[in-house]
């Protein structure tokens, strides 16, 4: 099952989520945007129309391709872009005309953004000497903020003299030294290597937990996304797409493009013959008649594309959604086995076979039975 | 490592030799890519310096010319009494100067050491020849003046081949016969008031450069593309007019009945009566100076800004600094190196100036390079030429190395 989103097993601290859920109105989040449009060049919107709200506490990603707008809102929150229309709340106060530098929000830049001229120590000192925090108390706090990140003997040296996992930490700490509520994160871990990168993860997830701090991170990797975050914000053409908790987006993917942008999906296109209460009848391209789940799909008549998870097709002729597929290929994955297909005239059908004592042993070219569930297909707008 | 374990390549020679012979080629190659920038260098750069530094401190119009009083002189302790046979050799000198026609020179040369004697050179080798034993009878009665010590003192300093009395000159003091210096009376001294008034000088315009330059340098480094290309055309523009439609055009501008003028007495900032004197003086020479150098700063500066990320400036708000402290903090520390550059260019290239303070810079705004063109075209007085540039050249070497010791080389970047 290697595509399952794996969680930490860490107690996520859910403050209020489940209230905000099901509140709407933006007064009562820690963070929201409203109505939030915004345009470089009075052409081209590149955010439309957001909607958001973060309780305190949460762990909020904003995953989606490049260009889909995410800096663009993370600016806007940390006051460096200026919405073009709708309003941005913090605490319940609109901050649209807060400058930046009195909107106390920690920043991680993408590239660190580590002064160059200063030590590390001077750079975690910074914030609180602007602060004009006391020298003692600064010093405490800048050992403490060393500390969390594992870096506690490294005060002397400058920003050049690190390796970028390193740098990494002591961004974070940066951002974390003034004991801000809401901490943004842009693309902090893009630079790094997958090991370091999946390191990364668990320690910003655990500081996170710790403090109790609000976080806003910005990805375009999907399973940082999942695995890191109380509820992740599926960006596309300026729009969120779908904002649920990881699992739910994997496994109740409202739309097309969340379907196929979260983790491994295959797709059957085809038109709605019939609509069931819950269910809809779909004539496939190839031929085939698939019962599924109405989610996006519209009335009789519309285009659908039908949503399965290549790890809930079972090999054999059960249930409404049972066919014949034709084995194209066979890759050896140890746990799994990727098996490629051509079911219902399209021939980028995945399953995956788990690797369990007794399964069934495929070979290429054989003609085999495939089936799937209705609650595991979910009809989706095309 | 030891002989023994000499690495040796696989046709038995040792191996650093056959790198050797292997790089020689490719060195060679590089060598003759370079060797004519480094001739034509050499020729009109290194070898015009080095004769310029010797002729500061050698001056041989005196002891060439005049042999047998040079050589008597050598011995002459500088105070006492000359003697008769100093004035034996003298005579002998004399007629033959008068014969080679390297009199006027000669004497040309003392009168630099001790003003007014030129004609008792002229004059007394007119007579030389006709004179009888015992000379310094004979030549007192030519003229009086033969018995003062002084002018004896000028010769023995002119018939020393090599002298510091160029460089005593420059820095206003007299070297004496007797090897003794003396600072110039207060209203003699000319070169080390120059010397700091360029200086000053060089100084505002760096000052005035920068303080211009820098938001300039700073909006083009945050412009978009095509606004700062624009923008770059301005700031160059200086470099491409020439030198003659430039002071026309300061001089349209700053005379006293020039636009500024106009548009000060208009606005009543001044009244038709107390214009502002803008050009012909110290103001004209700073003002022009800034504007020819100011690109010279500007570039430097605008490199080292475009290399700086904006997101600096962004994570300092982000961690609470106004926007000044942001840039206080922040950005102006990371263009110190431009800012050491353009000063160092700017600051080195003023001192040097020469040819806006001629043009417009009146009597009041000359600075030492047009007093030492002075001496070089006018006064013909070379040495002394060559001992002010030879000052100018040792006062830069120390500015770049202080600058060196303080901010470092290797900092500096030009674009
Ligand atoms: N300063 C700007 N001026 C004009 N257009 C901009 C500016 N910044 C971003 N854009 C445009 O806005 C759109 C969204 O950009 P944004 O940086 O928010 O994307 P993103 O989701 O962060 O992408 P990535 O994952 O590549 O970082 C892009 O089309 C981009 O070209
Ligand atoms: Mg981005």
């Amino acid at each position: 099952m290697r595509q399952r989103p794996q969680h930490f097993v860490l107690h996520v601290n859910r403050v209020g989520l489940e209230k905000i859920l099901s509140l709407g109105n933006p007064k009562d989040a820690f963070v929201a945007f409203d109505h939030v449009q915004k345009s470089y060049d009075g052409e081209i919107l590149v955010v439309k129309d957001l909607n958001l709200q973060i309780a305190k506490g949460e762990f909020v990603t904003m995953l989606g391709p490049s260009g889909s707008g995410k800096t663009t809102c993370l600016m806007m929150l940390a006051g460096f872009e200026v919405a073009t229309h709708g309003d941005i709340l913090l605490g319940g106060q609109p901050i649209n005309n807060i400058p930046p530098h009195k909107r106390g929000i920690g920043m991680v830049f993408q590239n660190y953004a580590l002064f160059p001229h200063m030590t590390v120590g001077e750079n975690l000192s910074f914030p609180l000497e602007v602060r004009k925090m006391g020298k003692s108390e600064r010093e405490a706090k800048v050992k403490r903020a060393l500390e969390m990140v594992q870096m506690g003997d490294f005060a002397g040296r400058r920003p050049a003299q690190l390796s970028g996992g390193q740098q990494q930490r002591i961004a974070l700490a940066r951002a974390l030294v003034f004991d801000a509520d809401l901490v943004l994160m842009d693309e902090p871990l893009g630079a790094l290597d997958k090991q370091l990168r999946e390191r990364m993860q668990y320690e910003i997830k655990h500081i996170h937990e710790q403090l109790g701090i609000t976080v806003v991170y910005v990805t375009h990797d999907q399973s940082e996304a999942l695995t890191m975050s109380d509820r992740v914000a599926v960006f596309d053409d300026g729009v969120i797409q779908q904002l649920a908790k990881p699992d739910d987006l994997y496994e109740r993917p409202e739309n097309a493009f969340v379907a196929q942008f979260i983790g491994e999906n295959n797709k059957l296109e085809g038109v709605v013959r019939a609509v069931d209460g819950d269910n809809v009848v779909v004539d496939l391209e190839g031929g085939m008649t698939a019962h599924a789940l109405a989610v996006n799909c519209g009335g009789v008549g519309d285009r659908t594309m039908l949503s399965i998870r290549p790890e809930r097709v079972t090999l054999n002729a059960e249930g409404p959604n049972s066919t014949k597929a034709l084995v194209k290929e066979l890759i050896y994955l140890g746990d799994h086995i990727r098996c490629r297909m051509t079911v219902s005239g399209h021939d980028d059908f995945i399953v995956k076979v788990a690797n369990s004592s007794g399964h069934k042993h495929l070979v290429v070219g054989e003609e085999t039975d495939v089936s799937w569930q209705i609650e595991d297909c979910r009809a989706l707008d095309a | 490592m030891s002989d023994t374990e000499l690495v040796l390549a696989a046709d038995g020679t040792p191996l650093k030799k056959k790198l050797a012979q292997a790089l020689f080629v490719s060195r060679a190659r590089a060598f003759g890519l370079v060797a004519p920038l480094l001739l034509f260098i050499l020729a009109s750069f290194i070898v015009p310096i080095l004769s310029l530094m010797v002729q500061g401190v050698k001056n041989d119009t005196y002891s060439s010319n005049m042999p047998a009083s040079t050589a008597i002189m050598a011995d002459w302790d500088g105070v006492s009494e000359p003697t008769e046979e100093m004035f034996a050799a003298l005579v002998s000198d004399l007629v033959q100067a008068r014969i080679d026609k390297t009199i006027g020179r000669v004497a040309t040369r003392v009168n630099r050491e001790e003003a007014g004697t030129r004609s008792m050179f002229t004059k007394s080798a007119r007579k030389a020849r006709k004179l009888e034993p015992p000379f310094k009878a004979a030549m007192l009665e030519l003229d009086e003046d033969w018995a003062s010590v002084a002018v004896w003192g000028a010769m023995k300093v002119s018939s020393q081949t090599y002298s510091p009395a160029f460089y005593a000159a420059a820095v206003d003091a007299d070297y004496k016969a007797d090897g003794e210096f003396e600072r110039l009376d207060p209203e003699d001294r000319i070169y080390v008031y120059l010397f700091i008034k360029t200086l000053v000088v060089a100084l505002a315009v760096t000052l005035a450069t920068l303080a211009l330059g820098y938001p300039v340098a700073w909006l083009l480094a945050s412009l978009p593309v095509r606004q700062s290309n624009l923008l770059m055309i301005l700031v160059l523009l200086p470099f491409w007019t020439s030198l003659l439609v430039r002071t026309t055009a300061w001089i349209a501008m700053l005379q006293s009945h020039g636009v500024l003028n106009n548009i000060f007495v208009w606005l009543g900032i001044t009244t038709d009566e107390t214009r502002f004197s803008l050009i012909y003086n110290m103001t004209g020479t700073i003002i022009a100076m800034t504007h020819i150098l100011l690109p010279f700063m500007i570039l430097p500066l605008y490199s080292v800004m475009k290399g700086i990320p904006p997101t600096y400036l962004r994570a300092a708000k982000s961690l609470g600094a106004t926007n000044w402290t942001a840039f206080w903090r922040v950005h102006f520390p990371g263009t110190v190196p431009g800012i050491g550059a353009g000063a160092l260019l700017v600051f080195i290239l003023s001192i040097g100036y020469y040819i806006t303070p001629a043009l417009v810079g009146g009597q009041d705004g000359q600075l030492i390079s047009n007093i030492i063109a002075y001496h070089m075209q006018k006064s013909l007085n070379w040495s002394l030429a060559a001992a002010l540039g030879g000052i100018l050249l040792v006062i830069v070497l120390a500015i770049y190395w202080v600058y060196d010791k303080v901010v470092g080389i290797d900092n500096m970047k030009m674009g």
